[in-house]
């Protein structure tokens, strides 16, 4: 290594002399660094998203390779955000990709010390079944005058502000069908 | 708004780089302070005397924008003869009743309209049903022809009576209430007022914790009153501005997963009110009123025809006999307690983790205790999962698993990124995804598990004939075999011209014949042209400053509401520089950098014939078009529980006698007075020495509400790692509390222990003459995750605001005390001790009504 090369490899000196005076690009390169890739360039596709957190609604762009989410970063084109994310926004990766992330079914059954693992389809039945029977043991057709009162107080549910919109508008919809009136979220809290 | 909206708050500072000033008022000193000019330390829960102080200050030196406030206020109606103030009357409005703790309203109403006011019945359903959130778009009944004063000089006119009504909140009276040092107060009225007018203009931004207090809506409505009397509502950079805190929390009260609404504000049935399809009807549009509510029949049907396609029609009233009707109270607080008393058998989490994010977690808890049944949809474990194994009444021995009833089914959800949908953020704007994945295993989106679950309760009753099963049997519910498209759902909810099956492109084409369909009609539009608007991601960089196509903005992709009022009567920009939409006289048309919130083609001169009503009836000079007399409201003559204009008082816990009236606290709130919801004591009772100080929570900028987005994330987590108090060093010095040292907080209802933090953020005020301490605490631990700690929203009892049914969690008393609190059994015995000396037995009744008796208002006081 002569002189010149070894001078040239001190990010220092090339932070001064370069174009880089901040030290956060070229000049602070290593061999290692300069033979990486972002995964971002090597991303099969990526999807336009919206942080899911706060209420502000900044534009993220998910980075997804072989049907896996790879990495998660603020979208500079939103008016809103313009590329920027909070903490929170930041770590959204984590949120989607965390191994802590439940996966499968549980159940816990009246009296149980444990939780128990439950096939989908079973417990979107057993649900089912449930969901009737609390309708029919507290279905109120009329009030005392006999005016129509058509539902049942016997099943609540509370959530909303995280999901979608059409997620909500189906929710809202079949709950009211079947009489279901005690349908809440974050919004009254 | 920098530690909870952080991305957002970079609009602040770019606004502060051009000159703007910037005032931050809060008790606490946080990363908003220490980027703005100003930062006013205030007393937690005295937001109406701090802003009514400002009211005083712009009328008692008529700093008004006088022309604004003529044209689009109705500060000049006269109110009625009958009409009596809190000043009058020692904190209580005219027509209050002590048997329900409710106004008859007809006092309030403008002078000979008095036959329209609220009764007491009417008044005692509507904090039931929490009616007020109906007038979100629209208001509440209102004759159009009302007898005004031009000259304001008129002593019954609002603008006078307003006046009166805030004479008294002097900024010595602020000082006294809000511990604003005068000369700090008067900084920010000056600043304030000189930097409103046709040149300038002022937005009032809060966060949603403005509305967790049992006055909640009448702090807004006096940041309202302020915007209007200063010209700022509608004009570009003006407005009072809500920074709410979950993705999508405006579209689901848009589209409501909330017991009170249907899509589109319209109201759930009332048994008694709304009885058939007309009552209902009615009592939306309010035949012979101003505005585009006149058309909610066209809003109302289409809604129905989404529900129930060809079942529904017109013979059966659109199938309006199918829909469930309300009888009162049925809101998440209620719920709770509902389930404690065992009448509620199943219930559904779906993102959303009460255990640790709703008031009186252990309330919740006892409550989830006690369901045949509970579904909780989440991405991690939360607290509300796992309450019968790892709660806090399980170290107490209150629940164990052994004897715990509940079924508990945990399905894991789809993330944002696993789905396709809108979100509505918290300008009304929405935003699609795109799915980049397929949902992991068993994850699945809220769309899949709800289609699903409908199908199959739908095949098992396939064979009723049961009336009660005629509604869930009619219901379109055709999505597709596997998970629904989100983009089909979206075009519902935009709704059809049922003839030609075309998309509708404003809820203007809506009709009330059947002839259209249509989920939420502010939505419609969305897919306007069969076009997802949504989806629109023009980037910022290559349109206007407005950004119109970027998504798309409810209504009809309108960015500033009410923006008619940016320009002057005659329809010209109040200046250059604040021109935002103004109306073409040469083209005939309404136009500008917005689309106009003001029919195209009508012009500023028009004004509607005799007899007119709904949208004929708005004058060209009518901005504020969904309220029923086209005004912007400094008073509001009908529709809120608690009185037609913002009165300080006291928050329902507080040690201080309110200053101003005999009336302690807000005398409609909601209680629910029973031994398991104490509330603690304060004046006129005794023992307010148990809980000496206030305290308040919010949120951390790494941490997201109850923690299930947030403590399950190593960043995060590492970032803020643990529960903590903040407290001023005055309070460690009078307490022997120690700087990261362990202290617990106490209430009545719970004793909760922390982390100690000592900083000078935390401001000691002197309030009528004493020092008042304000502790802090975060809200977001509880027992799951990778860090772990006490919930603040333990120590909150349930209180709730009149209007809306929203509890007072930002402020409270309490006591605090060095070291760890006692665990298991001793726990509950120490804070049942608390109770005691703070005379909260059973059988105790916390004082609604107040008012001295009026011999002695009369006399001296």
């Amino acid at each position: 290594m002569g002189v010149r090369t070894w001078i040239e490899g001190w990010p220092v000196y090339r932070q001064l002399t370069g174009t880089d005076p901040l030290g956060r690009g070229a000049a602070a390169q290593s061999d290692r660094s300069k033979s990486l890739t972002a995964r971002t360039e090597t991303a099969d596709r990526v999807a336009k998203s919206v942080c899911p957190y706060c209420a502000v609604g900044c534009g993220q762009r998910i980075f997804v390779k072989d049907e896996k989410v790879v990495q998660i970063e603020g979208d500079p084109d939103s008016p809103i955000s313009r590329g920027r994310l909070c903490p929170k926004g930041s770590a959204s990766l984590s949120l989607v990709t965390s191994d802590r992330r439940r996966q499968h079914v549980l159940y816990r059954r009246p009296y149980g010390t444990e939780w128990e693992r439950l096939d989908l389809e079973t417990a979107m039945d057993m649900i089912a079944d449930r969901v009737l029977e609390a309708r029919e043991q507290t279905w109120e057709d009329a009030d005392d005058e006999g005016r129509p009162l058509n539902r049942t107080l016997g099943i609540s549910s509370l959530g909303g502000a995280t999901l979608d919109n059409e997620e909500n508008y189906l929710i809202k919809k079949l709950f009211t069908a079947l009489g279901a009136i005690q349908i809440e979220n974050q919004a009254r809290i | 708004m920098a530690e909870a909206h952080p991305v957002g708050f970079q609009w602040v500072i770019e606004a502060k780089n051009r000159g703007a000033t910037v005032i931050h008022v809060d008790p606490r000193f946080s990363r908003t302070s220490a980027l703005a000019h100003t930062h006013v330390p205030v007393r937690a829960g005295a937001d109406i005397a701090f802003l009514g102080g400002v009211v005083n200050y712009i009328l008692s030196n008529e700093k008004d924008f006088r022309e604004y406030v003529l044209a689009y206020t109705n500060a000049s109606m006269i109110v009625s003869d009958d009409f009596l103030d809190t000043e009058d009357l020692d904190g209580l409005f005219s027509g209050f009743d002590p048997k329900t703790n409710t106004y008859d309203e007809s006092s309030w109403m403008y002078a000979g309209h008095e036959e329209h006011g609220q009764a007491h019945e009417e008044s005692h359903a509507s904090r039931e049903t929490a009616s007020a959130q109906q007038h979100e778009s629209h208001g509440p009944p209102l004759p159009g022809d009302v007898r005004r004063d031009p000259t304001l000089q008129h002593p019954r006119c609002v603008y006078q009576i307003l006046k009166r009504h805030y004479g008294r909140y002097t900024p010595e009276v602020v000082e006294q209430l809000c511990g604003v040092p005068v000369d700090k107060f008067l900084a920010v009225c000056e600043a304030w007022t000189s930097n409103s007018g046709r040149e300038r203009t002022t937005s009032l931004v809060y966060s949603v914790g403005w509305t967790q207090h049992s006055v909640g809506v009448q702090y807004i409505r006096t940041g309202a009153i302020i915007q209007l009397l200063l010209g700022n509502m509608g004009r570009p950079g003006g407005g009072v501005l809500a920074l709410r805190g979950h993705a999508s929390i405006q579209g689901s009260t848009d589209i409501p997963t909330l017991f009170n609404l249907l899509p589109g504000y319209l109201p759930m049935p009332h048994h008694a009110q709304h009885v058939d399809f007309q009552d209902w009807i009615d009592d939306i549009r309010h035949p012979g009123q101003k505005g585009f509510w006149a058309n909610a029949e066209a809003y109302a049907v289409s809604l129905l025809k989404a529900y129930f396609g060809e079942a529904a029609t017109e013979e059966n009233q659109w199938g309006y006999g199918w829909l469930p009707r309300l009888t009162g109270d049925h809101g998440t607080y209620r719920q709770a307690l509902d389930m404690i008393d065992g009448k509620i058998k199943g219930y559904f989490l779906l993102g959303q983790n009460p255990a640790v994010g709703s008031a009186h977690g252990r309330a919740q808890r006892l409550g989830m205790a006690n369901l045949d049944w509970l579904v909780v949809r989440d991405l991690y474990m939360i607290e509300s999962a796992t309450f019968w194994k790892n709660g806090p009444e399980v170290e107490t021995g209150e629940i164990t698993p052994e004897t715990c009833r509940t079924e508990v089914f945990f399905m894991p959800a789809a993330s944002h990124a696993e789905k396709e949908g809108t979100f509505t953020q918290t300008q009304r704007l929405l935003q699609w995804r795109e799915k980049a994945v397929e949902p992991p295993a068993d994850a699945r989106s809220e769309l899949w598990f709800f289609y699903h679950l409908g199908k199959r309760i739908r095949a098992r009753l396939a064979s009723s004939t049961l009336p009660r099963d005629a509604g869930i049997k009619n219901l379109t519910w055709e999505y597709g075999e596997d998970e629904p498209s989100g983009e089909a759902v979206l075009q519902e909810i935009n709704g059809f011209d049922l003839s030609t099956g075309k998309p509708l492109s404003t809820f203007n084409e809506m009709k009330p014949d059947g002839s259209t369909s249509g989920g939420c009609w502010i939505y419609t539009g969305v897919f306007a042209d069969g076009v997802n608007q949504a989806a629109r991601r023009k980037p910022g960089s290559e349109q206007s400053w407005v950004a119109p196509e970027w998504g798309w903005a409810w209504p009809a992709n309108r960015r500033t509401l009410y923006n008619r009022a940016s320009a002057d009567p005659d329809g010209n920009p109040w200046s250059e520089r604040k021109a935002y939409v103004w109306w073409d006289g040469s083209a005939g048309e309404w136009t500008g950098h917005d689309v106009p919130d003001f029919e195209k083609t009508k012009p500023p001169s028009y004004r509607p014939p005799e007899g007119a009503s709904g949208v004929a009836a708005i004058s060209g000079d009518d901005a504020f078009i969904m309220q029923g007399d086209g005004k912007g409201w400094l008073y509001v003559p009908s529709g809120l529980i608690d009185g037609p204009m913002p009165t300080h008082y006291e928050p329902a816990e507080s040690m201080i006698r309110n200053p101003l009236y005999g009336q302690q606290a807000n005398p409609t709130r909601k209680v629910y007075d029973r031994d398991d919801n104490p509330t603690n004591p304060s004046p006129p009772e005794p023992h307010t020495d148990v809980f000496p100080y206030v305290f308040g929570t919010s949120r951390l900028t790494e941490h997201h509400t109850a923690g299930g987005m947030s403590r399950q994330l190593a960043y995060l987590s590492e970032l803020q790692p643990e529960m903590f108090v903040e407290v001023s060093p005055e309070l460690a010095t009078e307490r022997g509390l120690e700087h990261l040292g362990w202290a617990h907080v106490i209430t009545a209802r719970a004793a909760i222990e922390a982390k100690v933090l000592v900083t000078d953020r935390m401001t000691p005020l002197r309030i009528e003459g004493r020092i008042i301490h304000q502790l802090w605490l975060p809200y977001h631990w509880g027992a799951e995750g990778l860090i772990t700690g006490d919930s603040a929203n333990d120590l909150i009892g349930i209180t709730l605001d009149p209007n809306v049914l929203i509890q007072e969690s930002k402020v409270g008393t309490c006591d605090i005390q060095p070291g760890r609190r006692p665990t298991g059994k001793a726990l509950l015995a120490y804070v049942e001790e608390y109770r005691r000396r703070a005379g909260l037995i059973p059988g105790h009744h916390t004082p609604i009504v107040t008012t001295r008796a009026p011999e002695d208002a009369d006399g001296q006081q």
